[in-house]
């Protein structure tokens, strides 16, 4: 269970959150709303990338708040950056290993399942370095592979989608119901995508810093394309803009 | 051979014993294993500290393992080994410094490496320097490599130094006379404490269609500096790329100064140089996999210098 208490931020004097509490123990949380809403920033300081300006993250009745990014990995939480970081040497072995899967050669094949869900051939992939040899698509697709691989109880992903290339869009949704399947936790996705909104269990709204609309999925989604014809169309807008290769 | 000198030679050649194929191994000075084989000749030389290494042409996948291992505080010298490669030749020499210094004198050596290769020969050379030790001796390592190759040699080089020593200049010229010949240099370096490393390679493209390709990485920690001078002169038609990369940490200095020559207009040279920290998101994303900041640096470093 995750719970957010009283989450403000502000930077440069702008108020990015504005005192955000919320409790979820839901398998499937979509976070949405226009881009500067605060989704990313939300997401970081439950990872604990950014902290807080004040309020709590309480995870499983522990309060987090103070702990450093690692601790937080270690007690079972994983994140996918939306720009996924580039390491000169580095090789997606090296980043498997730390997900938890080694890669010995008993387990390639584990590895190869890792990869091949997100629609890259292991053996073409394993040996090769994190580094600007790999574009922006396929960096993508490591990053959520590594990220679910984790298997952790709670999984976050910023934009998955955005800059996913040619790669299939249902592949992506299976990796988020394998990972749903796999694990008894929870993920939470900040996401534009219709279909991801509409599988999801619940959905998060931002708005300037501030949520709008928490509920059932089906209902925020109702709301937002009945009641909130602006949301829908920026929705439509962001997703076209995926679909022409997203921001990466 | 002792524990010490043991875990040296593990360190500078990955040897855990004698090693397969034609082997020198130097302790404290002196030749103390060596094994030649029917196509690899190794011969003492006789005016000056150092060995001959021949290698008959058209010897193929066989290796060379020249490993020298100082443990003795204030041993000090300066060994010239020269490699005769013949044509069409495919051969890996693998060379090194450990020197393990637990007293209070300097323990130096310096090696002058010379390789004439034939013609269409290939050769692999990997030279690793590491010293260790709690005496206030330092532990100086000075190695120069000269290189000439024929028409159509190519040679690979993976020089490294990654701990441990305190004063170092490291020298590498290649003159690349022969038509069709290559080049690629990995050089490594890390220092850490008050170490100092200088490091010059420069490359001579002479010949028609010779090509090089030069990579530097460094990463300096605490108050170590590191200078590398990167030079390629393009004297005929050719290609060369130099990359310089390197980390700085803590108080670290780092100088790196490239320079290109061209003296023909069919010379295409480009060098690439950048000096930065780590960056902050390199340690976040390894953070959120659970690795703690200093794990994660370390393994940033360690991918970096691979």
């Amino acid at each position: 269970m995750l719970e957010l208490k009283n989450i403000s931020f502000t930077a440069d004097g702008k108020e990015i959150l504005k005192d955000i509490s919320l409790k979820t123990d839901d398998r499937f949380v979509a976070v949405t709303g226009p881009n500067g809403s605060g989704k990313s920033t939300l997401m970081k300081i439950i990872m604990g990338i950014t902290s807080p300006t004040s309020g709590r993250v309480i995870l499983d009745g522990e309060d987090i708040t103070d702990l450093p990014i690692n601790e937080r990995a270690n007690k079972g939480i994983s994140f996918a950056f939306q720009q996924p970081v580039r390491f000169k040497g580095l090789r997606v072995r090296d980043l498997l290993d730390l997900s938890g899967e080694k890669t010995d050669k008993k387990s390639f094949e584990k590895s190869c399942a890792i990869l091949s869900e997100v629609g890259l051939c292991a053996k073409d992939y394993i040996d090769r370095e994190l580094d600007s040899t790999l574009s922006g698509g396929e960096m993508k697709r490591i990053e959520i592979a590594m990220t679910a691989a984790r298997g952790t109880k709670l999984t976050l992903f910023d934009e998955p989608e955005a800059g996913i290339d040619l790669w299939s869009f249902n592949s992506l949704i299976n990796v988020f119901e394998k990972l749903y399947n796999k694990t008894s936790g929870t993920v939470m996705i900040i996401s534009h995508q219709e279909r991801i909104l509409n599988i999801a269990d619940k959905i998060i709204y931002l708005k300037d810093g501030s949520v709008v609309e928490y509920d059932d999925g089906k209902k925020v989604m109702s709301h937002l394309s009945n009641s909130l014809p602006d949301v829908a169309c920026k929705i439509l807008t962001e997703k076209n803009n995926c679909v022409m290769g997203g921001n990466l | 051979m002792d524990s010490i000198e043991k875990s040296l030679l593990k360190e500078v050649a990955a040897l855990d014993a004698l090693p397969v194929g034609a082997y020198n191994i130097r302790t404290n000075g002196k030749s103390s294993a060596r094994n030649t084989t029917a196509n690899i000749d190794i011969i003492s030389k006789t005016d000056k500290s150092g060995i001959d290494i021949i290698i008959k042409p058209g010897t193929k996948n066989q290796s060379v393992h020249i490993p020298v291992i100082i443990s003795q505080t204030g041993l000090q010298e300066l060994v010239y080994n020269d490699f005769f490669i013949g044509e069409d030749c495919d051969v890996t020499i693998v060379a090194g410094c450990g020197i393990s210094n637990c007293g209070g004198e300097d323990s130096k050596h310096d090696g002058i490496h010379s390789f004439h290769v034939g013609k269409n020969s290939k050769v692999r050379y990997i030279e690793k320097h590491y010293g260790e030790g709690t005496g206030t001796g330092k532990r100086l390592m000075n190695p120069t490599t000269l290189i000439e190759l024929e028409e159509g040699a190519h040679m690979e080089l993976e020089t490294s130094q990654i701990a441990g020593i305190n004063d170092t200049v490291r020298i590498t010229r290649a003159n690349l006379s022969g038509k069709g010949s290559s080049i690629v240099i990995h050089d490594k370096i890390l220092t850490e404490g008050d170490q100092n490393a200088k490091a010059e390679l420069s490359v001579e493209l002479n010949a028609e269609n010779t090509s090089c390709d030069l990579i530097s990485r460094g990463v300096a920690k605490e108050e170590s500096v590191q200078q590398v001078d990167i030079k390629i002169d393009g004297n005929a038609p050719c290609n060369g790329h130099a990359e310089c990369d390197s980390i700085i940490m803590d108080k670290g200095v780092i100088i790196a100064t490239p320079q290109l020559k061209a003296t023909n207009v069919d010379a295409a040279l480009i060098h690439e140089a950048a000096i930065g920290k780590i960056a902050g998101e390199q340690l976040m994303k390894l953070m959120t996999m659970g690795l703690s900041e200093k794990e994660a640096e370390e393994m940033i470093i360690r991918g970096f210098l691979r």
